[in-house]
């Protein structure tokens, strides 16, 4: 979706203020969020591209104004609330009120942490051959969808080459709906910045973005 | 949000979902064991070791799975090496994509809207507001966190550190210069 979190390229945000010596955790309640997301989600309550998709969808006033662990705590009450979990009935009485739904992997207890230290896996087997190779020009496609997409607006339209690839991954488009993971070839795709930019801008500056084979089509 | 965090989860505790413990062991594995430190063990074993700096470029998680005294990784970790010629900088504009294994939690700058939305359209004017002035003729190649790849920088090796063991090169490894918004410290400056 076209939502505020998309934010490369936006202009008037100032500049970038550095917090010298900055804790972990601002405040007890970013870490308990922080926790409560990644219990929740290794439980199976829901999947990292879904709980993207709940923050993006917060209104935009809302995204811009909440700090980050502020729209994660929102995102996770609407996240639990739409899949069943909990009730908005018991988010605002404070104490649970409904009978528990299960949980795919059951309660997340101490057991459970030391293997969500690691980060789960993206790579799937590839369901098809590659169409791009390492040297291609490519065009990533002038798409919007309304949901979730992991394709940024400021590249949609321009041109690039495919850098490398990575295998083919869990495509969050899919994954973020519970449409199934539907593994996509993933790459490295590289744009000029004046190709993204402008015939102004600085001829050193490069970026790169990894894109799923569905955004891209061959020029 | 203290209070309303705290509703949350004693109804999440009370319905089954989660062990108050297991969080109280998420937040203290992130507050005392997974951070840069993590991140620097790496960069300072490749400046010293070309073949395991080789092997981090080709594969960062297998490479640095062979380091027994850092965190495992998950897969997918890229490293990109600065060079004279060319500077990395990783971002992530969607939303915080970072190498929490790595470096730890991200900071509040880099998952802030100023940063987010200027490191790709302005990343010369980023690095100013970082303190950081590169040769006009440095490539910079600015990397978009849009997907689950991991990016570190591999910064260059400060001068003046012939001789220096892992474990003290360690010490000049900061977190930016691993995100590419810094430098590593020099020898013998204030840190």
């Amino acid at each position: 979706m076209n939502g505020v979190h998309d934010m490369g390229g936006m202009d008037g945000f100032g500049k970038v203020e550095v917090e010298p010596n900055e804790p972990v955790f601002h405040a007890e309640w970013e870490a308990r969020t922080m926790a409560l997301v990644r219990a929740m989600g290794a439980a199976g309550a829901f999947n990292i591209d879904t709980s993207r998709f709940y923050r993006e969808t917060l209104p935009p006033d809302v995204y811009l104004s909440s700090s980050y662990y502020k729209k994660w705590l929102l995102g996770l009450e609407d996240l639990l609330v739409d899949k069943g979990y909990l009730a908005r009935e018991e988010v605002d009485a404070g104490q649970a009120m409904m009978p528990a739904k299960p949980l795919k992997r059951g309660k997340f207890t101490t057991g459970d942490v030391a293997r969500i230290m690691v980060r789960g896996k993206f790579g799937r087997p590839a369901p098809a051959p590659a169409k791009f190779k390492a040297g291609d020009p490519v065009r990533a496609k002038n798409m919007h969808p309304l949901t979730h997409t992991r394709l940024p607006r400021y590249v949609r339209g321009h041109v690039g080459v495919i850098e490398c690839d990575h295998g083919c991954h869990v495509f969050p488009d899919s994954s973020a709906t519970d449409a199934g993971e539907n593994p996509q070839w993933l790459y490295t795709v590289v744009f000029e910045g004046r190709e993204l930019w402008g015939a102004d801008t600085d001829p050193s500056v490069k970026v790169s973005i990894d894109a799923f084979e569905p955004y891209l089509e061959p020029v | 949000m203290q209070v309303r965090v705290r509703a949350l989860e004693s109804i999440l505790t009370e319905k089954g979902y989660v062990e108050p413990a297991a969080l109280d062991a998420i937040i203290e594995a992130y507050e005392t064991k997974i951070g840069p430190h993590n991140g620097a063990r790496v960069v300072a074993k490749a400046w010293t070791d070309p073949a395991f700096r080789q092997a981090l470029l080709a594969d960062g998680t297998k490479a640095v799975s062979t380091l027994g005294h850092v965190s495992k990784v998950g897969d997918h970790l890229v490293v990109v090496e600065n060079t004279p010629r060319r500077h990395n900088m990783v971002v992530c504009t969607l939303c915080s994509c970072y190498p929490w294994e790595m470096l730890g939690l991200p900071p509040v700058w880099y998952k802030a809207a100023p940063y987010r939305s200027r490191a790709v359209k302005d990343p010369r004017g980023v690095l100013r507001d970082f303190g950081i002035t590169l040769p006009q003729d440095t490539e910079i190649r600015v990397w978009d966190s849009t997907a689950e790849t991991r990016f570190l920088v591999l910064p260059m090796r400060p001068a003046g550190t012939q001789g220096w063991s892992e474990a003290q090169l360690a010490t000049l490894v900061t977190r930016d210069s691993m995100i590419g918004t810094g430098f590593p410290k020099t020898p013998g400056a204030p840190s």
